[in-house]
Formats: structure tokens, sequence, C-alpha cells
């Protein structure tokens, strides 16, 4: 089948991401052509400021070279500008006489810069601020003239002045507003930015407008003249005044443009066959300038183009930062306030901060960060998560570190102020240069890029929320983190953990096949991430339904021992509550010395590890041991640690071996979204830890506090209270229907605190405590589900998977 | 040259899954060499990640890839080569499939 034929004209971030995004989903379905108007392959068009003020080069802000091009197959023509759309004969015909047809267009003709309609405005030396050329022009006019006046005091016109500054010139900067980026800030944060801009030397006139350029003796523009008569010198005018969507090309073909061209949630313009993204268009009536909408918008419409036919473009609240070296401005949503809102405020003007938060029925719906925007990133997604804040509401002002909730080592860092050398990222050690630099080196725009190019938050992921900030601070507007409850499982999927979940509920889904044929997965076995957190939503939602697909398990779990970085592996046997024999010591010192173990390990959770044991020997070891698995290796229960208890201990009020046993056989064999660690204590000194568990038992005298969602590791969390309850059983009855909920709604890789952090504690307490049927229901589906469970290393020592123990010889 | 050696049947190998193959070559020297089963062919490379040494046939099989359970560098089973941005090779050796039975040139 001859591929179909689809031509793009414009060549700038939104055409060429759609393009990236079609060529991911459907690599074989076109024959691309790109026109490009400007001679430089597509480059990032944001970075254009850090250029003018000489802080970066062109060569380095270029996203895809020629050879991207051509690896993938593309025919490029470069400088050439499209002027004629014959729709009838279906080609799109070039200024230069060059033809090509096609099956399907995208147009991604971007924006103009508006020019004022003042006499003079065509003269030498007045130019807009929107490309390369534009910025060479300016370069190079601030090695020659030394007055320089840029018309417009928004982002574009600020960046703009602060680079010709740089440069040596004399900046002027004319704005028609009250203050600086009325649409960005409010009056406060206006005046603050205007001052410390002052500081570095650049001047302005508020509420002037300009009347007309004026001429001097070499032709070139040589003063700006404003309504009430007085008059500057300029020999280089800069309009930045704002844009206007590009839509020439798409008029001058009869398809219907109203401020931009006019398109659906699916991108596609009035004649099907053209679909339009970036800032040419118009959808719903608004049309972006930033970049992040514009690759939301490009997402969605690869994949109309791709003929998948899902995902519709909503429209986008936008955040703002300046990139201007050494001044932190943040703004997003409605920043202004306005009926029915309430607003927070910190305004330290000596200090140089100014923070202002919008709220609307206890949501965040705007801010302002002015001086310490730190927590930029973190109010943002807030706001587009649209997060009840109620709970957080008298600490918001003070950002995510001072909220206790956060699970994770996120925001207790700034990243902006952070030196360069500092690691960020622990695991892979990885610094903050080395992250910003690939940023900017490779052109990257997501959380998942860096953690590809840098491995940066891809190991234990507790510094995500820090690389997300550096990206922020590093690439400014472009970045925009995905509302959290929408986030795609991984790569191969746009569906979220959630509609994964209730797919395989509602639809009855049985296996991997089936669910990713359903959900029209992207890859024809998913990947590494995926694969096991299906294979976990199917055994939990459909228990003795559902087959087990241990290929789709991390080797751990396939192999019931934890891999070793020699690839050896460790056995940790089953001692339950960590009370263990004179027996059991026995025979794993007997099987110690016979596979000749080199290294002997009591665990944190209270065990006996035995570590640098062949895998071959693995199914010998269970055997020769007797005891069942520990399950010290999966997404499963761990252990339930005890301490002494009433039994010996002189403070003890509850016998906290016997319940920890309990609990320990009550969970054994459960697999859940990630591990599963309890303890109990038998007394309020704690000594089995019963504050950083998963579920915390700690004995009073009168019965048992239950304590839910702690945890001991990268980011120590504290459990909170569930409830005080009397008795053995009823410990068991909560502990289980706790867990059971967690097994049901968290998403996979998620720790119980993670959980709880997404839902709240009082959802937790409502289906629990509050609502005994639902806990009674919760605790019998967890029985069910365990019931008939077999030790998994007797199942091995009985010959089940063979292949995965012995080697193969030739 | 090197001959084809019977290894096992391709039904010895699960679907998405591996198995490791000794060898021991004429200097007395022993490799592991990983066998891959995809959904349809069949794929062999040295036992090895060229990142730190870890055992590949342990991996997750998706696609034509494999992923190394050490620190998840992922490899192009057709190749050997990692997928970029990461950048190293394990050995590729020629593997066949002929009536049932799986092939292996070393």
């Amino acid at each position: 089948m001859s591929k179909q034929k689809l031509v793009m004209v414009g060549n700038g971030m939104a055409g060429i991401r759609t393009i990236e995004e079609l060529l991911k989903i459907a690599p074989d379905q076109y024959e691309i052509t790109v026109f490009g108007a400007e001679p430089h392959p597509n480059y990032n068009r944001i970075l254009l400021s850090p250029v003018l003020a000489g802080e970066m080069t062109v060569q380095e802000i270029i996203l895809n070279d020629l050879d991207w091009y051509k690896s993938n197959g593309i025919k490029l023509h470069l400088g050439k500008k499209v002027d004629k759309i014959d729709r009838v004969k279906r080609q799109v015909i070039a200024d230069d006489g060059t033809v090509e047809s096609y099956d399907r267009i995208l147009l991604a003709t971007g924006s103009n810069p508006f020019v004022l309609p003042i006499p003079g405005n065509d003269l030498p030396g007045v130019i807009g601020y929107r490309d390369i050329k534009d910025t060479d022009d300016m370069i190079e006019a601030a090695k020659h003239h030394h007055h320089a006046v840029v018309i417009g005091g928004g982002l574009l016109g600020l960046e703009a002045a602060n680079g010709l500054k740089l440069r040596g010139m004399d900046v002027t900067v004319v704005h028609l507003g009250p203050w600086l980026l009325e649409r960005q800030l409010d009056e406060n944060a206006g005046r603050m930015l205007q001052k410390s801009l002052e500081d570095r030397g650049l001047k302005f006139l508020l509420e002037k407008q300009t009347e007309a350029l004026i001429a001097g003796e070499s032709g070139r523009v040589a003063a700006v003249r404003f309504k009430d008569g007085m008059q500057i010198p300029a020999e280089l005018v800069v309009m930045a005044v704002g844009i206007r969507p590009n839509s020439a090309l798409a008029e001058a073909s009869g398809i219907y443009c109203n401020r931009g061209v006019v398109v659906n949630d699916t991108m596609q313009t009035y004649d099907p066959k053209i679909y339009a993204v970036g800032e040419c268009v118009n959808h719903r009536g608004t049309a972006y300038g930033l970049v992040a909408p514009l690759f939301e918008q490009a997402k969605v419409c690869a994949n109309h183009l791709g003929n998948f036919g899902i995902g519709r473009y909503t429209g986008s609240v936008t955040s703002t930062k300046l990139k201007v070296t050494g001044i932190d401005l943040f703004s997003a949503g409605n920043f202004m306030g306005g009926p029915g809102t309430d607003e927070i405020v910190f305004n330290d003007a000596a200090g140089g901060v100014y923070k202002k938060l919008v709220i609307k029925d206890n949501r965040l719906v705007g801010g302002v960060l002015y001086g310490d925007t730190a927590d930029g990133s973190w109010y943002f997604q807030l706001l587009r998560d649209g997060k009840d804040i109620s709970d957080v509401r008298d600490h918001l002002l003070f950002g995510q570190s001072a909220i206790s909730t956060g699970a994770g080592h996120q925001g207790q860092n700034k990243a902006a102020m952070m030196a360069d050398s500092a690691e960020v990222c622990g695991c892979n050690g990885v610094t903050k240069g080395v992250i910003v630099r690939a940023i900017k080196e490779n052109g990257l725009f997501t959380l998942d890029d860096v953690k590809k190019h840098t491995k940066a938050a891809s190991s234990c992921g507790s510094c995500s929320g820090l690389v997300e900030q550096i990206l922020a601070s590093t690439i400014g507007g472009a970045y925009t983190p995905a509302a959290s409850a929408k986030k795609p499982v991984c790569g191969c999927t746009d569906h979220s953990h959630d509609d994964v979940r209730k797919a395989i509920r509602e639809q009855h889904l049985k296996s991997i096949p089936e669910t990713m044929a359903f959900l029209e997965w992207k890859s024809p076995n998913g990947c590494e991430k995926c694969r096991p957190a299906l294979n976990y939503y199917l055994i939990s939602t459909w228990p003795h339904e559902a087959k087990d697909d241990p290929q789709s398990r991390f080797i751990n779990e396939r192999a019931h021992a934890n891999i070793q970085k020699d690839g050896s592996y460790s056995v940790v046997p089953q001692i339950l509550g960590g009370v263990t024999s004179v027996e059991q010591l026995r025979r794993i010192a007997d099987v110690a010395e016979k596979y000749q173990v080199p290294t002997i390990k009591v665990t944190g959770g209270q065990r006996i590890d035995l570590l640098g044991v062949k895998k071959e020997d693995l199914p010998k070891m269970w055997a020769d041991l007797g005891m069942p698995s520990g399950h010290a290796y999966g997404k499963s229960i761990r252990t339930v640690k005890t301490c002494v208890g009433s039994e010996h201990c002189r403070f003890g009020t509850q016998r906290s071996m016997e319940m920890g046993i309990k609990l320990e056989k009550m969970f054994f064999g459960m697999w859940s979204p990630h591990k599963v660690k309890l303890a109990v204590s038998g007394c309020p000194r704690n000594c089995a830890e019963s504050g950083i568990k998963d579920v915390g038992v700690i004995g009073v005298d009168s019965g048992y506090e239950l304590y839910i969602g702690g945890n001991g590791g990268i980011k120590t969390e504290v459990a909170q209270f569930l409830a005080k309850v009397q008795t053995d059983e009823e410990v068991m009855e909560y502990s289980a229907a706790f867990i059971q909920l967690y097994r049901e709604e968290a998403h996979y890789l998620d720790r119980t605190c993670h959980y709880m952090e997404r839902v709240g504690l009082d959802y937790i307490k409502n289906r629990i405590v509050e609502d005994a049927d639902n806990r009674k229901a919760l605790y019998a589906r967890l029985l069910d589900a365990l019931k008939d469970v077999k030790d998994p290393w007797a199942e091995r020592v009985a010959a089940a998977d063979k292949h995965e123990f012995e080697k193969l010889e030739v | 040259m090197s001959d084809w050696k019977k290894v096992c049947q391709l039904d010895d190998i699960p679907r998405l899954g591996s198995r490791v193959v000794k060898h021991q070559d004429d200097d007395g020297g022993v490799v592991e060499i990983a066998i891959f089963r995809t959904q349809g062919e069949v794929f062999a490379l040295r036992d090895k990640c060229p990142h730190k040494g870890g055992p590949l046939s342990q991996g997750i099989v998706h696609g034509k890839q494999v992923t190394c359970p050490l620190h998840n560098w992922k490899l192009y089973l057709e190749t050997g080569e990692a997928v970029a941005p990461d950048v190293g090779c394990a050995r590729r050796y020629p593997v066949k499939v002929d009536a049932g039975v799986v092939f292996l040139q070393v």
C-alpha cells in the first residue's frame, strides 16, 4: 500500500512536535513533507531571549538538526514560503514554484508580531521580535547604536529589553498599561519587578501612547514621539506589543478563520483534510502564545492524524515565568481574584518577596509569585488538579515543604537556588548542572525526557519534584506538568492508572493481551513498566479468575528471591513475627553451611537473610530449609515486626508477638501495589517502630491503637491514627480492610503513604471506621483473595517453573 | 567457523521470556548466553549487560527489547545495542528455529 502524503506548512515547535508524536504512534503511515519559511531547522523559539542576552548561541537552541529530518525520511523545503493551497487539486504551492500534492495538510504557520499602525513603522531599525533573524538584527544594532526603545512591557518586551541592555545599549521600555506585565501580574508584583529592572539600568515610561516613529538623516529611525508630545532618541525600536495568529495562508485558501485558523477539539479545521496546531490556531476562541498548550495540541492532533481517533484538546490553563536571569517571577490562572474569591498574601517589599494565592471554593485558582518561585510548579499542579486545599490552607503560602503530607523529598530544596554542583538525584549521582545542560543541549521538555537522558529521578523517583522544578526554572513557560490524576501509566498508553483499573473492573478483562487490546495499547506487548502494573491489577481485581503472568513480573517475583548486583540471589525464610526457634536456626545454619553462603545478615524486618546464592541452587536450598518463603522480594506483604510485649516485658500491656504472628499468617502470600510492612508494639514505648509502618499497631492497656500510612523509606513518613480497637479480631479486621482498600484503589508502585496523600485520611476513615458494613466486606474480600494461597517455595520444590532455575548447555 | 548446535525445544523457552545457555569455548572459558523468545522470534545475546554486567536473561522482554533487571537499561534484541540515550552493546549470537528446535551458532 502506498503511503498517504502529509504536508506540513510551518517548521516551528508546535508543528515538529506534532510530527514527532505522529512518528511515535504511526511511523509508517505518511510520506511527510515540511515547508519552513526560515532558513533554519526547528529551533527552540523560547530560548531566543537567552541568545539575545548572550547566554546561549543559536547552535545551542536547535531542537531538530537536519540529520533528524533525513533519518526520519522527511522531505524538507527550507526558506520557502507557501503562498497557496489548491484544495481542488490538493496541492500546496510555494513562492518559488515548488508544488507538493497532499492527502492531509498540517498548518503550523505560527504568529506574527503585531506592528503598531503608526507613521514610521516601516523605517529601517524598526523590528518585531519573533525569529532568529530579528535576534541577529538586534545583536547587530547593539554593536553600532546606542539608544533602544522597546514598545510593550509584556514578557517578550522585557526579555528583549534585558538582552539589549546586557549588550550595552541604553534601553527604555514604553508601555501603555499602568504597570508591567499586567496580563501576568497584579500591580504589586508589577511594581516590584519594575524596581528591580530599574536597578539593572533599564528605564520605563508607563501609560505612554506612541504616536510616531521619526526618521533621522540617514533614513534610519532616530526617535520615538508620544501622544503627549514627549520625544526620546531611538536608533533601534523593537515592537513587542503582542502577536497575531498568522492565518493568511488559510484565509487565502478559503478556510474559515476568525482571529486565527478555527479548529475543533481534534485540531481539525473546517476542511476535514486540513489540521492546524500552534499559535496560528483559534481554539474555542483562544489563541495560545505559550508553548505548553501547543504541545498538548500537538499530542491530540498527532493522535487523530495517526487514525487513532481518541483524545480531545479542551483548552489549557497556562502559567508564566519570565526568563530574565536573576529575576524570579511566576504567575498562573486567575491571579487578580474577583467576586467569590479569597486572597492569601505575603508581602515583603524590602526583602523583594511577594506571594499572592487566589482561592475559590477551597481550591487554588490563581497566583503570583515574585522573588521566590520555588513552589511555582507545585502551586500550578494544585491548580490544574483542582485539589481541595482546605486541609493545608494554613500553610499553603509557605510552600510544599511546610506541608508535612508531601511524600518524598521534593520541595525541600529550592531548585533555582541550588548550585550547579549540588546533587539532585542521590541514586544515580546526577547534579543540577548535568540536568540543566541536558535540558538545554537536547531540548528536553518533560520529566520523562530528563529521566531518559540523565537518569535523574529514574530509580527511586523521590527527586522527581525537584527535577520538575529545575525543568520549570530552566525552560520557563514551556514546562507544564501533566495533571497528576491523568498521568499515563507509561509511554505505551495514554490511559491513566485509574482508567486501566476501571476498564479491568467494568469490562471483566482477565488477561494482559485482552486489556491491551481493549484500551488500544500503542506497543505490541507493553514494556517493563506497564506489564507488571497490568498483571497486578488483573490478579487483584479478579483473584482466582485472572491467571498470573510470570513473564510480566520483575525477576524477584518470578524467582521468589532477591537479585543482587552480581546476579546472585538472596534467600529470606519466613520467621513469623520475628520469633524463631532452635530448630529453625539450626536448619538455617545447616543450609548456609551446605551451600557455602558467603553472607548471613539479620534484616530490618527481624529475619535472617542468606546472601550470595546461585539461582540454580535456590530450589534445592528451599527444599533443605523446609521453611516457607518470607516474601522478602516482592510488591507484597513483607513482615510483621514485633517487640516482646507483655509475654516478657515489664512494661508490656498486650501480647504483641502473638498479635504479630496472627497478622503475618493472615497476610501470607498477599500481592499488593508496593511492599507492605506491619509492626506490633506492646506498649506506647513502641519498640517495634509502629509509627513508620504501613499498618502500625500499638498496644495500650485498654486495647490497641491502629496507625496507617507510615513509611521508613525514602522520606520518613509518620503513620496517622486510624482507630482505637479492643480485641485481636478487630485488629485483624481493621488492618485487613485498610490493606484491601489500598490493594483495590492504589496505583501500582504507590506505597500506602502515597495512596493516602492522594485520597486523604478522612476518606479512609469514612470507608473503614465509620462504615462497618464496608469494612467487613473489605475484610471478607481480602480473606477470599488469600484463601488456598500456596507457599511459592514449596511449589517450586515440587518442580513448578523448573525452566526458571535450570540452565541449558551447548 | 563454528557450527549450529542444538539447544532445546522452542517451547522450553517461555514466550516473552528467556533461558540461559552455558557454553564452554575452545580455551575452556565458560560464557553464558541468553536466548530470548519474543512474540514470534528468537534472539541470542551474551548474558551480560554492557552497563554493569547484569544478567540480561533475568529481564523483562517486551517488543524486541529486554530491560536489564539491575538498572533498567534497555537493549535491542536484534542488535544487542542499548536503546538511546544509553550507549553500549552486548555480543550477539546467531540463532535459528528449525521444526520447533532452537539452534545456536557458537
